[in-house]
């Protein structure tokens, strides 16, 4: 496409190598000004690759990259805010401790002579666009008081108050509530109308049909070309991005619950500091069930999980597994009244990721006959034992047994890890986040797993902060708010917007 | 009443060399490097100055090279733990080691093979060194570094909440992303850091060789560096809290002096032990409750989160 005045971005044939591997082959974008445009792409597509360039975190290997019709070199941050390009990084770049003026201010503070801050005029500078674009922002409270909603906005007033013209938003729905999401929407649309040109990075298909004008697909570093997203569709978008057909529908039958297999009883958990987590909880999951918890992050997901596991000591309640208490006792108690877990962090919890593939499928079983005698581990029996596993869940590259964990993608190890827990025939599956981070055609073999564990009789406990995943998956759904059950429905019962206002702490109940 | 002068007059001078230090692991760990390393620096600091001294007879010199070897040393650690992403506390402990050694080289060779210094000139008193001679109320009568220390407390307050230097530094301590995406050299900042706090470590350990005492033997400093850095724990990172903390460990170690002489019972082994014990104390009360910088003893690379 020509270089033109019309575009606010455009980069052609931008060509980034790490090494060996080519994240980025030759990729064109451009960027209409006053629009919205969408960048989709699976995890490790090159999204966030491209914006990176952009923004001058990375140097392109061969392309260029022109705003508002003339070449720029962009080789730092500070070089892209000058250009008028701003970035919200997926994982917000903030100072938690720090108010909302000093993290705006911070590297371009307003000053009075000698350094010395000005404190006073910053916070009116502050307060003066934050009431521009409509934000609602208190320029005092701390990052660490304010929802994640808000801080995203003090990230693009962070931009804004740069002089930004172009801003990049990364994920910026990843972690947002739905109403948090509706909100974010909104005030995109106001931007562009006020002249800026916003670009978004993502890979959900929903966000960027209600936000987005153009959308620009990348498929492992190649550019799939651009579409109008008023003529697209769901479907058409994922497609495109995985480049063969997928099903976005979760197929199941109607679910055939038999007796209560883990039975959660008036629970209160307390975090490390103190601080009641989990507040007297009442869950029930039934064998031939998947139970979906909604909720947001930081609502007693984590603690109500760790307690299952018996990770963590809890102050009251009970949990029964099978008719058997097993709240305070240890992790290995749990594992052999047949509960498996998938944690929310393959790394921090799933993996050992210096160690074989081999090695990881055993990790709670190396102790058993099966593996070996006495003290001895047998290489051979882990070897054979672990490749039917490869086989049987398509664990890429195949013959990896005696590869490192941390040489598999993200989703291959994900898929290590469900083989791992799937393969003690548990009788209840916790899956903590089981998607995270993972593509679309990945989702679909979880979704699946998780559906043909339920068909066999185990009691899932699914829990998300994927509100669309949970309304998918699961046959019940909960709603956990502040530690508790706020509400519980059965699949098709209920509709987005009222799980979401549940989710937030509104509703009746 | 005599006592009571004694004691604050000791706290006033013992404490002296370990606010240094204190403000030297501030500064530091405020840009996200914990410098174990603040005892070492203080060695060096210490033998420097009572080289310099001794050569030029200008303790005022002597207390700048002071610094500037501090400095040196710290600059070992800004480009082990900056630069190549070291493990912190490994290359404190290896300072800390290095130190010692170096110190009792420099004395040998300078003082004829000697492990100590000769005695060397030292820094005035802030009244003059006259004032009520004689009495129990020239303890008052303090060392000049003494209310220099002071004046750098404030100094490395003001800067650190007042300007915006500081907002950088307490930033690049707690999210160097962050910062590094805002335009702000996040390395730049540790070396400047790192630096400064060795420079401060020396001014510690020249307070003690050319103000306390007037000579630098192998003891001079011993534990100092360890102790001040308990204060920067107790005083939660910031200079004020620092301050205040060493004060405690300065009246410890002048309630040692104090218990020590006449005709109590205490044995003088445990009652030197008593600013140690002090330290280990306040460190088990306080070191869980007390929040460290997020990114203190983290290196930053960059592209990494």
């Amino acid at each position: 496409m020509e270089v033109s005045s019309e575009y606010a971005v455009q980069m052609h044939g931008i060509l980034k190598k790490f090494g060996a591997f080519t994240a980025l082959d030759h990729v064109d974008l451009d960027v209409k000004r006053q629009t919205v445009h969408a960048i989709l792409g699976e995890n490790g597509a090159g999204k966030t690759t491209l914006m990176n360039i952009l923004y001058g975190l990375y140097q392109a290997d061969e392309g260029g990259v022109f705003i508002n019709g003339e070449e720029a070199q962009i080789t730092s941050p500070t070089e892209a805010i000058r250009r008028g390009i701003g970035m919200v990084h997926q994982h917000f770049m903030l100072v938690e401790n720090f108010t909302v003026t000093e993290n705006i201010i911070l590297g371009d503070e307003v000053c009075g002579a000698a350094g010395v801050l000005d404190m006073k005029k910053a916070r009116e500078e502050v307060l003066a666009i934050s009431q521009e674009y409509g934000f609602d922002v208190d320029p005092d409270a701390r990052i660490e008081d304010i929802s994640v909603g808000m801080q995203q906005r003090v990230e693009i007033l962070k931009a804004l108050y740069r002089g930004a013209e172009i801003l990049i938003l990364d994920e910026p729905t990843a972690v947002l509530t739905p109403p948090e999401i509706e909100k974010l929407i909104e005030i995109m649309h106001d931007l562009t109308s006020k002249g800026k040109t916003i670009i978004i990075i993502t890979h959900k298909l929903k966000e960027i049909l209600e936000s987005a004008d153009e959308c620009s697909i990348i498929r492992r570093g190649v550019y799939m070309g651009k579409v109008d997203v008023k003529e697209s569709n769901e479907t058409d978008l994922a497609s495109r991005m995985v480049g063969r057909n997928v099903n976005l529908k979760v197929e199941k039958t109607k679910a055939h619950p038999g007796e209560v297999l883990l039975s959660i009883r008036r629970l209160t958990v307390a975090d490390e500091r103190g601080i009641d987590q989990v507040r007297e909880l009442d869950l029930d999951v039934r064998s031939g069930e998947i139970v979906g918890l909604a909720g947001i992050d930081g609502n007693g997901q984590q603690e109500l999980v760790d307690a299952i596991c018996s990770l963590i000591k809890v102050k009251a309640g009970r949990i029964m597994v099978g008719g058997h208490e097993v709240q305070n006792t240890t992790p290995r108690n749990v594992f052999e009244h047949a509960v498996a877990t998938i944690p929310s962090d393959r790394h921090r919890w799933g993996l050992v990721l210096p160690m074989m593939v081999e090695e990881n499928t055993v990790l709670e079983r190396h102790g058993e006959d099966l593996f070996g005698k006495g003290i001895m581990l047998d290489y051979d029996k882990l070897h054979e034992y672990t490749h039917t596993l490869v086989e049987r869940f398509d664990i890429r590259p195949s013959g990896c047994e005696q590869e490192r964990m941390s040489g598999l993608s993200g989703g291959n190890q994900q898929k290590a890890i469900i083989a791992r827990q799937v393969s003690y025939v548990p009788d209840i599956l916790i899956a903590f986040q089981p998607t995270r981070g993972l593509d679309v055609g990945a989702i679909e073999f979880v979704h699946k797993t998780l559906i043909a564990e339920r068909d066999r009789g185990a009691a899932i406990l699914l829990i998300s902060y994927e509100l669309d995943e949970v309304m998918d998956v699961s046959d019940t759904i909960d709603v956990i708010y502040h530690g508790k059950i706020v509400g519980s429905f059965e699949q098709g019962t209920v509709d987005e917007k009222e799980l979401g206002l549940l989710m937030a702490g509104g509703g009746s109940q | 009443m005599d006592s009571i002068i004694l004691l604050v007059g000791i706290t006033l001078m013992y404490s002296t060399p370990l606010i240094f230090g204190a403000l030297g692991g501030v500064v530091s760990e405020r840009s996200g490097v914990t410098n174990i390393g603040i005892e070492g620096m203080m060695v060096i600091g210490a033998v420097s100055a009572a080289i310099a001294s001794y050569f030029t007879g200008n303790p005022w010199i002597a207390f700048l090279v002071a610094g500037l070897a501090g400095g040196l040393v710290a600059t070992l650690h800004a480009v082990a733990s900056v630069s190549f992403a070291a493990d912190q506390t490994v290359s404190g402990v290896a300072i800390n080691l290095l130190a010692p050694g170096l110190a009792l080289f420099l004395c040998r060779n300078f003082f004829d093979g000697a492990a100590m210094s000769p005695i060397v000139t030292k820094l005035p008193k802030v009244l003059g060194d006259s004032w009520m001679a004689g009495t129990v109320w020239s303890n008052l009568n303090v060392n000049v570094t003494t209310v220099m220390a002071l004046l750098l407390t404030l100094g490395v307050w003001f800067v650190l909440y007042r300007t915006k230097w500081g907002l950088r530094v307490r930033a690049v301590g707690e999210h160097p992303a962050a910062a590094d995406t805002l335009g702000i050299n996040v390395y730049k900042v540790r070396y400047i850091c790192v630096i400064l706090s060795g420079v401060f470590a020396g001014f510690g350990g020249a307070s003690m060789t050319i103000a306390i005492i007037s000579q630098f033997t192998q003891t001079a400093i011993s534990g100092h560096g360890f102790i001040a850095m308990a204060a920067v724990i107790f005083g939660k990172w910031t200079p004020w809290g620092a301050y205040g903390a060493c004060m405690l460990f300065g009246a410890t170690q002048a309630l040692t002096v104090l218990l020590g002489g006449g005709a109590t019972v205490i044995p003088s082994q445990i009652l030197a032990m008593l600013p140690y014990a002090m330290t280990i104390i306040v460190l088990i009360l306080f070191v869980g409750k007390s929040v460290a910088p997020k990114a203190d003893g983290v290196p930053y690379i960059k592209g990494s989160r």
